[in-house]
């Protein structure tokens, strides 16, 4: 078998054969109402480390959840079995469970049909690439780094999948999307520097191998032999990738009955919650669209509704939280339906720029083993790694040793001092696709750091 | 293949209705396959279906057909069910399975795999194909070929040792349990909210390969758990159930976690950390609890000693290791004190990382990671053990791998993952009082919080969920806002007080992350109580 041969598109569900499952899924209910979620997806993937391929995978596999309620019980079950017998027996498991279970006073019903923008977040040249697409890849990193006596590592992988939502009500919801992420962390042989670049986007065509190489060993390079100083506040520059790291944790924070509830950042005594409240700086605005091309999602949440462009943050003012539809109703307003990515808002001052107006600071690259440590603030730990650079008198001059700071993204944007034009950036902890983020690099002022790690 | 399916969901189908389903449905499997033992310990619940050793088979030929020197191929069924309450109401209650397999190939040192949910013939055969063309793809980037080290061809059954199905107890008894352990809770003034939930899963997995193993597994595990959170004036506290750890082990572990009993337990505790003390920043002595340590051991111990790791394999995620490189550390490395001893196994009863053989045949070893303070040894396959050929010469023992591969499903890899990894408790009968009225100046800690640890494992922060204040030998009252910082050989230096067997605990989760896609592997961590001195505290509370 040639290499070639490989290269056909990976395998999904088609529109047409996920209405046929979820119309003989129906077929087999009893309940009073049923919803059928459908998941294909095909995951293809290749590692590299010590400057060659280590481990690849491809998978494939279609998972149907049936949800059965009867009044106000409900039940869940899914299987993997996509025959008669298979999805007979996942309705069955689903109503019996729906049976035993008490009444939930928080069921909501079914929704009926709803109207769907066509989902974006699809790419033939996603779909289609092969082993030995993320074979060259490999190389085109791995070579330069081997030949420059470093040793490179790394990650990339193509997601093709179709999700489809159907219930007795007569809702159908269906969209193929597409993600890939490649991500390599480069380290000089004796272990002193190491450097890491990265880059996700639902279309593999724009992810430059090369590219990312070339950055991670730059970093590679200019970090070794690290240099101690004292932990404390520190102005520091963050490169996007850092600030998404970050801020992904206020939009995680945003659901609205834990702020009405009084156990969220997001929460005022009394019951009462923040928007309208001003939580950061008024440069700071935060976004959701499924149907921004930077950052597209799915056109529609796992409940059948449709999604939309939410603004959280307005000008630093809390403009909405996350409403699912059964807290929604409790409070007379519409459910939110975001589809989960964010985009914030940026400016045009360049990293270089922010670096020349610094008598001394710190330049983080990424963050590594976030951890909430404080829900009230949204307080998180976590350290420094692949890049950490003193500034002094406008310059970097040299590599420091990784930092372990003890912060929240909330004071972080209220001592904001600049901001950059924003990018799309990786910034899930383990190099999968993750929440699709577009941020852009800032300056902040008093950024806490508590001790200093020897770990490169 | 239909027949057989359709027989298995029918009867599962009926055991979430029913007690008594394991005794009933026992006479109803299918008969055992002639390769497998039948004189097992455990007669399997389900031995392999007489067609997934005939799949098996087809795979292994296919694989070799197309070019591979070495294959091997898993049949994995997931069957799981999840149940949560929050105060009065049910959440949520699921049931699922997954069922496929995986084929891993060997082309001239260069890994290939694939995996699909398809159990016919023909994808059997595309799919074997499919992992060798991968090698062959892969060889294009090689530079040090991938050798085996030998292990004895096995077969076999095995099960998890549980008393009781988790499938077999009816959903309304689950249900019932959560809801009392929740009204229990409420009942305790100033709890607010009660989120709880139970998480069982059976895996039966059928390993083959190409050098003739075929083995057939049951393994369960079950995780009861529970939060309660307390709400006062703009100010909240939480308490997780984290001393009942998971297990790998049936319904039984439920009913003697007592979630009712301990439910008012943890709410008093939640209340109460509204009104603690926020603790004064500085050096303690630290007694902490096996619900505690096992995380640190996991994270500072366990996870530096994975020789992937060492090698530079996990750089891009994970991250290296400060226990690095082996030749400069196996023997010679001072991980802390004399009182340290750390065994790596996967056979402790109950434990999440137990099994017959791992996801490559290999029936795991017991065997040394520290002793007496000093590093001697990594967790391995048979991918790593040849790497560290010369040690094992050196020490006079065989180069074979300890039985550390896994993969977290069917549809992905398996690789290196650590088993339990556990701290030996010591010769003196000490126990949690004991360590408490030696210590003048400390903080006791229960239960596992808030954790981070940098990618090489040197430097770690670790929370908690009930911190006491002790002094002149005393517990004199509640603290919060407590989390240490340490350096890893300078913590495990200042271990000087360790619990004997009596205060032994085994913790764990099913959380285990590494690799990527990242995978996670479910491990216990065994600890005796133990004192550190003079450790960094920090203190965590911030106002918004």
């Amino acid at each position: 078998m040639t290499l070639r041969s490989l290269a056909v598109s990976a395998r999904y569900l088609s529109r047409e054969e996920c209405e046929a499952i979820a119309k003989r899924t129906l077929s087999f209910t009893t309940a009073d109402e049923t919803r059928v979620l459908i998941n294909s997806t095909s995951i293809a993937n290749t590692r590299f480390a010590v400057n060659q391929i280590s481990t690849g995978g491809d998978s494939f596999d279609s998972v149907v959840t049936v949800i059965s309620k009867f009044g106000k019980r409900s039940g869940s079950s899914s299987t993997n079995q996509l025959d008669d017998d298979g999805l007979r027996a996942a309705v069955q498991m689903a109503e019996r469970v729906a049976k035993l279970s008490p009444e939930d006073p928080e069921a909501m019903p079914e929704l009926g049909p709803q109207t769907y923008r066509p989902g974006i977040n699809w790419s033939d040249v996603t779909a289609s690439q092969d082993p030995a697409t993320r074979a060259d890849a490999v190389k085109r990193i791995a070579e330069p780094a081997k030949s420059a006596s470093l040793v490179s590592t790394g990650f990339m992988e193509a997601i093709t999948g179709a999700q489809a939502i159907a219930n007795n009500k007569g809702l159908f919801a269906y969209n193929r999307s597409t993600s890939s992420v490649l991500t390599t962390t480069v380290r000089t042989q004796d272990g002193t520097g190491s450097g890491w670049a990265g880059a996700t986007h639902h279309d593999w065509s724009r992810i430059d191998p090369s590219k990312l190489g070339a950055r991670a060993t730059q970093k590679a390079r200019t970090s070794v032999n690290p240099v101690a100083i004292e932990p404390g506040r520190y102005t520091v520059i963050f490169e996007p990738t850092a600030v998404g790291n970050l801020v992904q944790f206020i939009t995680g924070a945003l659901n609205a009955r834990a702020a009405d509830e009084g156990r969220s950042f997001f929460s005022l005594p009394g019951g009462k919650n923040k928007i309208g409240q001003k939580v950061v700086d008024e440069r700071v605005t935060i976004t959701s669209d499924p149907f921004d091309a930077d950052v597209a999602g799915s056109p529609f949440s796992g409940d059948g509704l449709p999604t939309q462009r939410v603004v959280w943050i307005e000008n630093g003012v809390v403009r909405t939280l996350n409403y699912d539809r059964y807290w929604a109703q409790k409070n007379n307003r519409a459910p939110t339906g975001s589809g989960g990515s964010i985009r914030m808002s940026g400016a045009t001052t360049p990293i270089d720029d922010m670096i020349r107006n610094t008598q001394r600071g710190l330049l983080v690259t990424r963050f590594w083993y976030l951890r909430p440590v404080d829900q009230r603030t949204i307080l998180y730990t976590g350290l420094t790694r692949d890049g950490t650079f003193l500034i002094e008198n406008g310059k970097i001059t040299k590599p420091v040793k990784n930092l372990r700071f003890n912060d929240s993204p909330i004071f972080m944007l209220n001592n904001l001092e600049a901001m950059g034009v924003p990018e799309r950036v990786s910034a899930s902890e383990g190099g999968d696709p993750g929440q699709a983020i577009m941020v852009p690099p800032i300056k902040v002022r008093d950024f806490n750091f508590t001790s200093l790690s020897d770990a490169v | 293949m239909g027949q057989t399916r359709r027989e298995f969901i029918k009867s599962t189908t009926a055991a979430a209705a029913m007690a008594g389903f394991a005794a009933q449905s026992s006479t109803g499997r299918l008969a055992t396959d002639a390769l497998v033992a039948p004189s097992s310990p455990y007669s399997s619940l389900v031995t392999a279906e007489p067609n997934v050793k005939e799949l098996a088979m087809i795979a292994l030929d296919a694989a070799k057909g197309a070019g591979a020197d070495y294959a091997d191929v898993r049949f994995v069924r997931n069957r799981s069910q999840n149940l949560s309450a929050r105060e009065q109401r049910v959440s949520g209650v699921s049931d699922n399975e997954t069922y496929g397999f995986g084929v891993r190939t060997l082309v001239s040192g260069s890994w290939g795999f694939a995996a699909s949910r398809d159990l016919t013939k023909e994808e059997v055969s595309r799919v074997a194909r499919q992992a060798v063309a991968q090698a062959k793809a892969n060889r294009s980037a090689l530079v040090r070929p991938v050798v085996l080290a030998p292990t004895p061809v096995v077969s076999g059954t095995w099960k998890s040792p549980i008393e009781i199905d988790p499938f077999s107890i009816a959903i309304e008894d689950k249900v019932g349990l959560l809801l009392a352990a929740n009204q229990a809770a409420l009942g305790v003034k100033g709890a607010r909210f009660v989120n709880s939930s139970m998480f069982f899963l059976r895996e039966e997995k059928t390993f083959a390969s190409s050098e003739g193993s075929f083995t057939v597994q049951t393994i369960y595990r079950t995780q009861p758990a529970m939060t309660v959170t307390a709400v006062g004036s703009g100010d909240f506290a939480t308490r997780e159930s984290n001393e009942i750890a998971p297990r790998g082990l049936g319904y039984e572990h439920v009913r003697d976690a007592k979630l009712v009993d301990n439910a008012a337990k943890w709410a008093d505790e939640a209340v109460q950390k509204l009104s603690a003390k926020s603790v004064d920043v500085g050096r303690y002595d630290l007694v902490l609890h096996p619900s505690h340590l096992w995380l640190t051991i996991h994270e500072s111990v366990a996870h530096p000693t994975e020789l992937d790791r060492a090698m530079g394999y996990e750089a891009n995620y994970a991250g290296t290791s400060f226990v690095a490189p082996p030749e400069k550390v196996l023997g010679t490395l001072k991980y802390g004190s004399e009182l340290m001893n750390i065994r790596g196994d996967r056979t402790q009863v109950g434990s999440l990382s137990a099994c017959g053989w791992d996801d490559e045949g290999v029936q795991p070893e017991e065997f040394d990671i520290i002793k007496k303070g000093v590093f001697v040894d990594y967790h391995t396959t048979r991918e790593q053990a040849p790497w560290l050929d010369w040690y094992y010469k050196k020490i006079g023992r065989p180069t074979r791998s300890h039985g550390c591969s896994y993969a977290q499903t069917w549809a992905a890899v398996q690789f290196q993952r650590m088993p339990n990894v556990s701290l030996l408790p010591g010769d003196k009968d000490l126990g949690w009082d004991d360590l408490i009225s030696a210590t003048d100046r400390g903080i006791a800690i229960i239960g596992d919080g808030s954790f981070s640890i940098d990618q090489q494992r040197y430097n770690a922060q670790f929370g908690g969920q009930s911190f006491y204040e002790i002094k002149g030998g005393k517990i004199v009252g509640m603290l919060k806002d407590v989390a240490y910082q340490i350096k890893t050989p300078e913590f495990w230096a200042s271990l000087d007080m360790i619990g004997g067997q009596k205060s032994y605990f085994l913790g764990g989760a099913f959380g285990d992350a590494k690799g990527q896609p990242v995978q996670v592997n479910a491990v216990s961590h065994g600890s005796p109580v133990t004192r550190f001195r003079n450790v960094n505290v920090i203190n965590t509370g911030r106002t918004a």
